[in-house]
């Protein structure tokens, strides 16, 4: 069963549209060691473990030369790594420095205060909608709601964000395992040459908001000073290029998969239409059920690790399949069903532990208001194709575009 | 009449009596209600407030941020009782299954709980303690004393020992700018329960937040004005300070005294169960009607030697609660032991303290993450070779992991790299307890060896 080499199944194209049958063969064995290298672990007391455990790191620097190159994961010599890539002290200095703009303790209402605004933005690209028979929910909505809150938030100007569309998804799709070694090469070389762009903007920008501040992140990262001091100029580009990537490439997906949940699931649609209070355990299941993000692929092991049986050595590369561990029969009931309102759902949707997604209230938020206002206001919407066209990335998956038939637009 | 038969009877029209209406009582009583108990139930309490929580009372409500009343515990579910509140338990008849009340009223039982918990330990010298000005705190009475005191405006709060409680009183003073003294008599903070090598760090701290901390020294003697009120207290080693608050924070003793002559294994250390929150009688022989939980229970536990050990944690108080109330209304086959690993937190000066385990138990310490002198670390504690606890000072996500490492008994030192390892975690040093033998501020973990009844209480030697 594992001579089949099930990366390669899991990333192959074909089965994007459905990957979990492919996860349920995976997790027959917790811990496996794929035919290319890296050890791939698919149940979820096994994942939730490894992310509460300190000898994972998400320190690439700390594999070993052969693991690094199998996974085409070398480090990039030009900048160094942002903080999801980094394991404490630094990554906990960043974070706390990144979150005294964002979050609590420093700034607990940032996120709440950003809910009339929010909804303006998505009352805005619905409004856009109107006269339309089908629309494509990517482009018209999924994509550019995530990416105009996240320019807001960081003070991208907003003529500048088309730009940034093209860094974005050529950095995101530098996570995708897939690949010869000399597309491997090529990709590498792309993210390398789209993150050197993107931090050279990133860096006049900043420069700009040094000299003449104003109210969003962009300036608080470079100006202000708290406890731990204050981000260097590099450290600020690393920081915002993450923030902007993350809220760039996972969004989009969980509003569209979301709709396409609905869409498939007619009866829970209604349901949310007439309450709304649906929204919020909705959105969990859906992270369980559909996550944006399928796995972790960059983590290592500082020692010799016993799971469940299997020793992962030293220094070894590790893949984290959460999308597989959020469907584990051993700690969700029914799994494979999409029940809105399930539970105790602790799904690993936005990962665990001391990486945990740093935007999970502002992505929990958006995609809230864009599902409720999208059910409510859309008359009459029905799938044009299923299944949709889908990312070749099978990292962070989700359709390239969702063709939907609409009658109408209500107010 | 058959057993089953009559577990069948009592869950339908059985008679429960819970004497101790806090947070096990309640929790107690709502899953009673859960597990489908359809029968009478009492709910017995001395003070007159509904059930409420405490560990705001120390924290949000000292620093004026919760008001005293604001902080009763959320319901769970309705649990339809008789609430006898206002009204103490003051005897126990184990033969005629009968709770003696205060007011003369008596109540009978077809099983009991038992979740009196434990109160402030009073200062010893009974015409100083009633100086106006000298407090407790414990219920949330006191605490709306305390918060009225410190609101006025006091020259100097005392506060007179520097465990967790203590602690967290100096902390909230500091917090609303007010000088403050801590005495305690052991070398550090927190020492009974954490230990002399992070006690350091939490002396840091204090110093840090600008309390006048002093160690090693003993109050010995509160001294009033002409109308009665604190004004000074002298230490053992000659000197003094002017207070016009003084806190006493000197642990807690077990609320057993009312069980006195009644049989049951009850003392000062508290009341001896089993793993399955049953009450030993005085004789050593468990019971099948009375059942114990929260801070008033010892009870075995397997990780720990099978040892006694009484918590004074609220998370303990729960998950004993919890269990109890399931083995109340279940057959012998269906019950469950009481495996909680211990665990507890603290927030004081700014920082989130937690620890899993019983770190007093442990012989040695190492910090596997994060340095002591940043005040941010994770620190195994190290017994027989083997992790017994956890403590981290803003590092509580690496806890879990340490769990696991306690449950499996895994190797101490740890024979594995970490991220975050500093050259201080690189090697084991002595964890620092005093002799358990001297009074302190009371560590909030006790070990009372192996013996239900509590005369023949040893504690295990941490050192030879
Ligand atoms: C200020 C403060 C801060 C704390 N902070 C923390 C913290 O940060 N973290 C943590 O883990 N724990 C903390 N604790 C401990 C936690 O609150 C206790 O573990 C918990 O309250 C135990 O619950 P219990 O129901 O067993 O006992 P208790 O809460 O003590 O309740 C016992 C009840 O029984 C009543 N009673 C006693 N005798 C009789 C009698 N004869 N008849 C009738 N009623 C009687 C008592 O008056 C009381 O109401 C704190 C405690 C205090 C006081
Ligand atoms: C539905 C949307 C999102 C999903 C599913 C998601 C998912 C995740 C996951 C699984 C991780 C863990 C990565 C790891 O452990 O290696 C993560 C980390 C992170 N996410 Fe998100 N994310 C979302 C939206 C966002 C948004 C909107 C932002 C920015 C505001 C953001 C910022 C981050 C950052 C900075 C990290 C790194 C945290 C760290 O390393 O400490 N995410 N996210």
């Amino acid at each position: 069963m594992t001579s089949v080499a099930l990366l390669h199944r899991i990333t192959d194209y074909a089965n994007r549209p459905d990957p979990y049958p492919l996860y349920a063969e995976l997790r027959r064995t917790p811990v496996v060691r794929d035919e290319s290298g890296p050890y791939l672990v698919s149940t979820y007391w096994e994942i939730k473990g490894l992310l509460h455990d300190p000898r994972i790191s998400s320190d690439l620097r700390n594999l070993t030369p052969e693991a690094a190159k199998a996974g085409g994961q070398e480090h990039d010599p030009n900048l160094p790594p942002a903080f999801i890539r980094l394991d404490p002290p630094e990554h906990d200095r960043l974070r706390r420095l990144s979150m005294r703009p964002f979050g609590p303790p420093h700034t607990p209402r940032r996120v709440f205060d950003m809910h009339g605004e929010l909804e303006e933005i998505v009352s805005g690209l619905v409004d856009g909608l109107r006269g339309r028979d089908t629309i494509d929910l990517v482009d018209d909505f999924s994509y550019p709601f995530p990416v105009t809150v996240i320019c807001r938030i960081l003070g991208v100007p907003r003529e500048d964000e088309s730009h940034f569309h093209e860094w974005a998804d050529t950095i995101a799709a530098g996570l995708d395992p897939v690949g010869t070694a000399e597309e491997r090469e090529a990709q590498v070389q792309g993210v390398r040459r789209a993150r050197g762009e993107l931090a050279a903007y990133l860096a006049g920008l900043i420069e700009e908001r040094r000299r003449s501040p104003r109210d969003d992140m962009l300036t608080a990262m470079a100006t202000e000073h708290g406890p731990d001091g204050q981000m260097s100029p590099v450290e600020i580009i690393t920081t915002a290029a993450l923030l902007l990537i993350a809220g760039h490439e996972t969004t989009v997906n969980l509003i569209t998969n979301g709709m396409l949940t609905l869409l498939r699931n007619p009866d829970v649609l209604q349901r949310l239409r007439t309450e709304p209070g649906l929204a919020v355990p909705l959105v969990e299941e859906l992270l369980r059920f559909e996550p944006p993000v399928q796995m972790l692929p960059q983590r290592t092991t500082l020692a010799d690790i016993d799971i469940d049986g299997t020793i992962i050595p030293k220094g070894a590369s590790l893949y984290l399949m959460v999308a597989s561990g959020s469907r584990d029969p051993q700690r969700f009931t029914d799994p494979d069903r999409f029940i809105p309102d399930r539970p105790d759902n602790q799904h690993l949707g936005f990962g665990h532990g001391l990486h945990n997604c740093f935007g999970a209230p502002l992505a929990r938020l958006e995609a809230q208001l864009a599902l409720t206002a999208l059910v409510r206001r859309l008359n009459g919407p029905s799938l044009v194709e299923d299944p949709p066209p889908y990312r070749q990335n099978a990292v962070l998956r989700g359709p390239r575009h969702l063709p939907i038939a609409i009658s109408g637009v209500t107010d | 009449m058959s057993v089953d038969g009559y577990l069948e009877t009592f869950r339908r029209e059985g008679r429960i009596v819970v004497v101790g209406a806090s947070l096990a009582g309640l929790r107690a009583a709502e899953a009673l209600r859960a597990e489908g108990f359809q029968g009478t139930l009492t709910m017995v309490g001395d003070e007159p407030h509904d059930p409420y929580d405490r560990p705001p009372l120390s924290k949000q409500v000292l620093l004026g941020k919760v008001p005293a009343d604001h902080t009763l515990l959320a319901r769970r579910r309705p649990i339809d009782a008789q609430w006898r509140l206002g009204a103490a338990a003051t005897g126990l008849d184990l033969a005629a299954r009968r709770v003696q009340l205060a007011d003369g009223d008596a109540i009978d039982y077809d099983r009991l709980l038992i979740t009196t918990g434990v109160r402030a330990r009073p200062w010893p010298h009974e015409l100083e303690a009633d100086l106006d000005g000298v407090c407790v705190l414990r219920t949330r009475d006191d605490a709306v004393r305390l918060h009225h005191r410190l609101t006025a405006g006091p020259r100097r709060v005392l506060v007179i020992g520097a465990g967790f409680t203590g602690s967290e009183i100096a902390s909230a003073c500091r917090e609303r700018g007010l000088p403050v003294t801590v005495a305690e008599r052991g070398p550090a903070p927190l020492v009974g329960a954490l230990g002399g090598v992070v006690g350091e760090v939490a002396a840091e701290l204090q110093r840090a937040h600008g309390v006048d901390l002093r160690c090693g020294v003993q109050v010995t003697g509160l001294e009033g004005d002409s109308a009665g009120r604190v004004r000074k207290a002298h230490f053992s080693d000659g000197t003094a300070v002017e207070a016009d608050v003084v806190v006493i924070a000197l642990g807690a003793t077990r609320n057993t005294e009312w069980l006195a002559d009644s049989g049951l294994g009850a003392g000062p250390r508290g009341i001896a169960c089993d793993a399955g929150c049953r009450a030993f009688d005085v004789r050593g022989i468990v019971t099948d009607d009375v059942f114990v939980a929260g801070d008033v229970a010892r009870s075995p536990h397997p990780l720990f030697g099978y040892q006694f050990l009484s918590l004074e944690h609220w998370g303990n108080a729960v998950a004993q609660a919890e269990t109890a109330a399931h083995n109340m209304v279940s057959g012998s086959a269906d019950r469950r032991p009481h495996l909680w690993m211990p665990s507890f937190w603290s927030a004081q000066f700014g920082v989130n303290i937690k620890s899993v385990g019983v770190p007093p138990m442990g012989e040695q310490i190492m910090v596997t993450q994060g340095s002591l002198a940043e005040q941010r670390f994770t620190a195994a504690y190290g017994y027989q070779g083997r992790v017994i606890a956890a403590v981290t000072f803003d590092q509580a996500k690496w806890l879990d992991f340490y769990e696991r490492q306690i449950e499996q008994a895994a190797p101490f030192p740890p024979e594995f790299t970490t991220v975050d390892r500093r050259t201080e975690g690189l090697q084991p040093v002595p964890a620092g307890f005093p002799d358990p033998s001297l009074p302190s501020h009371g560590p909030t973990i006790t070990l009372s060896g192996h013996s239900p009844t509590d005369r023949r209480i040893s504690f295990t030697p941490r050192r030879a």
